[in-house]
């Protein structure tokens, strides 16, 4: 229990004294933000799970693409 | 289908070179400042002088900046690989998966465990333990470059695995060939050392300034030494293996080799281009040939770069297009029937397999794998196609090569100014020291841009180019998210550079004892 204390404080007390870190933190929150919860969830579905529920499928489907007139 | 004269694949295309590059500025500086900062660390350790404390605390803030605002920029690149680049993503699988899940297991944890160590460490933990935490840090941040640049390496120089025609996905069959490939190992060293060689630049160029303003004379003298010992010990590696690299391109990827030299005809006993300018001199064969309009060689000098022999054959495009039996190169033509015969035979299995006739199975299956090899070469008629873009290749390599010179002879003249004269009165050096940061960012970015615009069209060497690798989606929303991530991306840069400037500014106002 100690030991686990210790560690937390040793982190709660890193972020209250940190000055640049504060704002730096800040610029990754809204950044990891952007990137999980906007870019990730609107714009970049995974193509091939998204389309098909098993592996059979998207190795055909590849397949298909591979072996099609380009 | 077009929008604005591009198509999806080249819309694709142009958004992971921009979210790569863009990457790549954070990445580098990572890299060499962990272990830059690793070693002040250790000086401060050591001495116990509180000089190499301030040292210390400066350049890890300057390096924490840089780590806080790159941090997950690399991970957009792999929701591209989903979207945008399905076929490629579900024919590459397991390669990726493995050295990516490893990352992700070892590296980042590794990192981001002992980096708030390292930043909360001061006066709460043992100066060993921090010391400990400042290495680890530096290690596990270039053992998350190793992977990914493991990963790079296979798509170059695909070794280590075996494609099952019945699932389309590559299978490793041997890890440690994966990993320890030539073209990994040398990937891995060279990117690492030029790394370093840019971070040793940012230091000394920092340092330079305080000296042009006068201020933090000792403490940026003691920086500058470190930055200028470390990016030597660097360069020489660089250089090193990058000689390694050219002979690894030159066996794997001739063509890249030849586009590398803009070396259009082969030739025994050939010449390196030191100097050149190239001009389009269209032919109705190739309406994208180009020839030097001026040059300055050394004789024999890219035979022996290439083979470690000055009379070796070095292939020109011709040369690789139209094949040799006399140097035992299989022409593009050739390539191009093999691969289309390897595209027929692995739709002929599908369909034999459906239909559970395994004999013809068996029979398509051997046609498969006699010209797997260059299964690539089949979605192509015209084998002008699978040249790549010969003048960014050349211009790439020869300022990336020539700026890398200038690093080195930069580290040489700073060492010796800074132990035989005094570099605070050589301003000259010191405005040339601050001006080169900006040429080690172009430099870094020519050496990514030799490696990946040198390898097309291919995104697996030989085995699937970009037009089959892409995904059948809409142009337009690849423009969509091209336009953000070139938005986001800017703001996160004007962000680094406005902190890290504000940070540099209030150390310099700092008195020193």
């Amino acid at each position: 229990m100690l030991l686990i204390r210790r560690i937390l404080n040793f982190y709660i007390d890193g972020f209250k004294s940190m000055t640049v870190g504060k704002r730096l933190w800040i610029i990754i929150l809204i950044k990891l933000f952007i990137i999980f919860f906007v870019l990730r969830l609107f714009f970049f579905p995974d193509i091939l799970k998204s389309k098909f529920d098993t592996d059979k499928e998207r190795g055909d489907y590849v397949i298909e693409q591979l072996t099609k007139e380009k | 289908m077009d929008t604005f004269g591009l198509t999806v694949v080249e819309w694709s295309r142009a958004q992971f070179a921009l979210t790569a590059m863009y990457h790549w500025i954070f990445v580098p500086l990572t890299l060499g400042t962990s272990f830059i900062v690793a070693i002040m660390m250790t000086i401060y350790v050591k001495t116990g002088k509180e000089i190499w404390k301030n040292i210390t605390k400066f350049w890890m803030t300057l390096f924490g900046i840089n780590f806080a605002i790159g941090v997950a920029t690399g991970i957009i690149l792999e929701f591209e690989f989903g979207t945008n680049w399905s076929n490629y993503s579900w024919f590459v699988g397991d390669i990726f998966g493995a050295p990516l899940a490893i990352e992700g297991i070892m590296a980042f944890f590794m990192e981001s465990t002992f980096i708030e160590i390292l930043f909360f460490g001061w006066g709460r933990v043992s100066k060993k333990f921090h010391l400990l935490s400042a290495w680890l840090v530096a290690i596990g941040s270039n053992l998350s470059a190793l992977w990914i640049l493991v990963a790079n390496a296979w798509m170059q120089n695909p070794v280590g695995t075996v494609f099952n025609p019945d699932t389309a996905r590559n299978e490793m069959t041997n890890f440690w060939d994966v990993l320890f490939s030539p073209t990994a190992v040398n990937k891995f060293l060279h990117t690492i050392s030029s790394a370093y060689v840019l971070s040793a630049i940012f230091v000394i160029g920092v340092s330079a300034w305080f000296l042009l303003k006068n201020r933090r004379i000792v403490f940026a003298k003691k920086s500058m030494l470190i930055g200028a010992v470390f990016g030597l010990i660097s360069a020489f590696y660089m250089f090193a293996t990058g000689d390694e690299s050219a002979r690894r391109v030159f066996n794997d990827q001739p063509m890249k080799f030849a586009a590398m030299e803009g070396l259009y005809d082969g030739e025994k006993n050939a010449p390196l281009v030191v100097i050149g300018l190239m001009k389009k001199v269209p032919t109705p064969e190739n309406p994208k040939m180009n020839e030097f309009a001026f040059k300055i060689e050394i004789p024999n000098m890219l035979s022996y770069m290439a083979a470690l022999d000055p009379n070796a054959f070095v292939p020109g495009v011709r040369d690789l297009v139209h094949g040799s039996e006399e140097h035992g190169i299989v022409s593009y033509y050739e390539r191009i029937r093999m691969g289309k015969l390897a595209i027929k035979a692995l739709s002929d299995y599908k369909l034999a397999k459906e239909i559970a006739s395994e004999h013809e199975a068996q029979k398509h299956l051997s046609v498969f794998n006699q010209n797997y090899k260059y299964f690539g070469y089949g979605y192509y008629n015209d084998p002008h196609h699978l040249i790549p873009n010969v003048p960014l290749v050349f211009y790439s390599f020869h300022i990336m090569v020539g700026l890398g010179t200038h690093f080195l002879i930069l580290f040489i003249v700073v060492l010796f100014f800074l132990f035989k004269r005094d570099i605070v009165k050589a301003r000259w050096l010191n405005y040339v020291s601050l001006l080169t940061i900006p040429l080690a960012y172009i430099a870094s970015q020519a050496g990514w841009m030799v490696a990946e615009f040198g390898r097309q069209p291919w995104v697996v060497q030989d085995l699937m180019p970009t037009l089959s690798a892409v995904s059948n989606i809409e142009s337009k929303s690849v423009i969509v998210t091209f336009v953000m991530f070139a938005i986001v991306f800017t703001v996160l840069l004007i962000a680094e550079i406005k902190i890290m400037l504000s940070q540099i500014v209030k150390e310099s106002k700092v008195e020193e004892d």
